[in-house]
């Protein structure tokens, strides 16, 4: 068994990811490492087209990598069959995007118990760890709503719910907070941040660096490559913030 | 000007003394200003000579206590009714350091936009780390500065987001430029424009 305290829920190990072949093939991943520990949210910035979107893509197994390796929970993903690998991104990894995160048709409750109900979990307990989760983003009393009864924020908080549903531990967000006005923004972030504190790990693609700056560390990418990264440490004094 | 103001709004809820106002000034800024017991002093007795305060008495510990003057409510009432103007701009130290480093030879330019930017970020993770750690409620002043400030080095870094942006134009232009000068079409017109 692995020691879950020292493996990363998350590594990238040297993953390139070329999109096409020939002249045609586009580099949106070059030799990219990035490992994220339980607690830690990372944030990864970089201007359109940098392999933002791709890096998350791969994280989740949405999309394979061509050379290099992901590691979920220390499991290399190209060694899973399609079967197993649905079975990760239904059972470690969560989503949550700028919008589209619900389906409309289904209640609050519903949506976030369906990763658990699709993964043979029986529908009652679906539904209690459903509603754990939504009072854990502390928006319970919306379990009986459909999203369109919901405000933006409130149904980024359901999205946040679902992605960290169960045992699920990794949270990966695409611009969680783009169609949001900047305090409801903020309060989702605050809540993103609260969830990776209580032991998840979060990837947060933004451009955004207000946003980013909930993050533990900020990766900034530029044509698929890491160009540059930075640590907040709680060493460093607070206060030369403000000198 | 802004510690004048600050310290006459102050004194608007009732007479206080140096120290007093030091204090009182930092606490409702959230200590992100702080004043040295000097300027405080400098500070209230040119206000008496404006005719702003008047000394009211030495209290048992020998402090001057001040009050405000009705020239003096009049200019606070002022100060929160006039928007704050920003007619000049402020000499900025990293505005010049790339002006001056984008027309000197042989300096990286996009190297220095790295570097202020990682710097600006881990300004922001600290101010976002202050902002975590607050009172909805019991710091809501405080929080207010802390937007601020948090949203000045959101400005910062989104400039250099722009800057980098533009510097890689213009390197991937001249790049172009050069070889197909004359030849393609297509080049001729995209530098033409």
């Amino acid at each position: 068994m692995s020691d879950l305290t020292t493996t990363p829920v998350l590594e990238l190990r040297d993953v390139t990811r070329i999109h096409g072949s020939g002249v045609t093939a586009v580099h949106a991943l070059r030799g990219v490492s990035l490992s994220v520990q339980a607690g830690e949210l990372v944030a990864v910035m970089g201007p359109s087209g940098s392999g933002k979107s791709t890096l998350l893509n791969v994280a989740g197994g949405l999309d394979s990598v061509t050379t290099g390796a992901v590691l979920v929970e220390g499991v290399d993903l190209a060694t899973l069959s399609k079967a197993d690998l649905a079975a990760v991104r239904r059972r470690a990894a969560g989503y949550v995007f700028q919008d589209l995160n619900l389906i409309p048709t289904l209640t609050a409750a519903e949506n976030v118990a369906l990763p658990l109900e699709l993964d043979g979990t029986s529908v009652r307990e679906s539904r209690r760890l459903a509603v754990d989760s939504l009072e854990a983003v502390g928006v319970a009393e919306l379990a009986g709503r459909y999203p369109d009864e919901m405000s933006g924020g409130q149904q980024q908080r359901v999205a946040i719910a679902r992605a960290l549903v169960g045992d699920r531990r990794l949270v990966l967000a695409d611009e969680p907070t783009g169609a949001l006005d900047s305090e409801t923004g903020e309060a989702v972030l605050r809540l993103l941040r609260r969830r990776v504190d209580e032991g998840a790990a979060g990837v947060l693609v933004t451009h955004e660096s207000r946003h980013a700056a909930w993050a533990d560390r900020v990766v900034f990418l530029r044509d698929g490559t890491v160009v540059d990264s930075t640590s907040y440490s709680v060493e460093a004094d607070a206060a030369s913030a403000l000198s | 000007m802004a510690i004048r103001q600050g310290l006459l709004a102050l004194l608007d809820e009732g007479p206080a003394y140096g120290y007093q106002l030091k204090a009182a000034f930092e606490e409702r800024t959230g200590g992100t200003w702080p004043l040295n017991i000097g300027q405080v002093y400098t500070t209230l007795a040119r206000a008496e000579r404006d005719g702003l305060v008047a000394q009211l008495e030495t209290d048992d510990d020998g402090r001057v206590v001040y009050e405000i003057t009705a020239a003096g409510r009049t200019e606070v009432a002022q100060w929160f009714q006039e928007p704050v103007r920003r007619e000049t701009a402020p000499r900025d130290e990293l505005a010049i350091k790339l002006a001056v480093a984008v027309t000197a030879p042989d300096v990286d330019v996009t190297a220095i936009v790295q570097t202020q930017r990682g710097e600006t970020m881990r300004t922001l993770q600290q101010l976002t780390r202050l902002k975590r750690d607050a009172d909805e409620d019991a710091d809501l002043a405080w929080l207010l500065v802390l937007d601020r400030l948090i949203f000045d080095a959101e400005a910062e870094a989104r400039w250099l987001d722009h800057c980098e942006s533009r510097l890689a134009r213009k390197a991937g232009e001249k790049a172009v430029r050069r070889p197909a000068s004359g030849r393609s079409p297509r080049a001729a017109q995209g530098s033409a424009r």
